[in-house]
């Protein structure tokens, strides 16, 4: 049975995913971490893939990944890495680059894993400074699906006006 | 949400420079003076942008008939693309993909 994806706003500056997963936590931490593992599954938007994977996973180390598109279009995401205790907890800084236009500000993102049996439960919480960049961060996220195409937004669209 | 008005967010947020003043403006407000020289454009320029920005309902300006600072409104944004959904999509494709990759990973540790 397919796991299911929780988003949640706890709060006005937070964004929460939590989700379970049918394997060890060291395998989900080494594929949230290690750069040939993230770029098998972190792929972008349809028929776009992971070109860079750049990982200081120390504190103070950054990370960037960038995404190439359809036509050569690039999105590329950077940070700083604050706290880092594998195979359990990080917290690090999260940026978009949408073009050569910066994105829409700052996340804080802390991710968790908590080992349960035989499964492991994600837990990523995405902090901004404020309601206003939370929300911003919709023109990101709208920048990133125009550059997908339009046709995702038509079925985002539709869906929005039900 | 009325169609009507979501037909008027997306075609304010078809232009990438109304995307890349969005995307400025949700770090904080800012007046039209102080969108002119990131952007490289003219002050009227700006403002025209500002206008169908504000007539989509995507941002509101301030009272003070000097400054009229303009600020993200986000609502319309939230309506336009229930974006929590369009979020929470990208993430669900992800973590498919990853459950795929963890299924290999474990079929390769078992074989060890």
């Amino acid at each position: 049975m397919r796991n299911v994806l929780k988003v949640t706003t706890p709060t006005d500056r937070e964004i929460v995913i939590t989700r379970e997963f049918n394997a060890p936590r060291e395998l989900v931490w080494d594929s949230m971490s290690k750069p040939e593992l993230l770029k098998r599954w972190i792929t972008g938007p349809p028929g776009w893939e992971m070109t860079v994977c750049e990982e200081d996973a120390r504190v103070g180390g950054t990370f960037r990944w960038a995404w190439t598109g359809p036509d050569g279009a690039e999105m590329a995401m950077s940070g700083v890495y604050h706290e880092i205790a594998p195979p359990e907890r990080c917290v690090r800084t999260e940026r978009f680059e949408v073009g050569c236009v910066p994105g829409g500000g700052e996340q804080l993102a802390t991710l968790i894993l908590t080992e349960k049996g035989e499964t492991t439960s994600l837990t990523l919480t995405l902090r901004y400074d404020s309601k206003e960049a939370r929300d911003g961060a919709a023109a990101s996220g709208m920048e990133r699906g125009m550059a997908a195409g339009y046709d995702r937004l038509d079925e985002i669209l539709e869906a929005a006006a039900v | 949400m009325m169609t009507a008005s979501l037909d008027a967010t997306f075609s304010a947020l078809a232009d990438p420079t109304r995307r890349a003043i969005l995307a400025r403006l949700a770090k904080g407000e800012a007046t039209v003076n102080e969108l002119v020289s990131p952007f490289k454009l003219s002050q009227p320029a700006i403002s025209k942008h500002l206008k169908v920005l504000e007539k989509a309902g995507l941002i509101t300006r301030g009272r003070d008939a000097q400054k009229r600072p303009c600020r993200i409104a986000a609502e319309p944004l939230a309506a336009a693309n229930g974006w929590l959904e369009g979020y929470r999509k990208i993430w669900e494709a992800n973590f498919d993909r990853l459950d795929n990759l963890l299924d290999e990973l474990k079929a390769e540790t078992n074989k060890l």
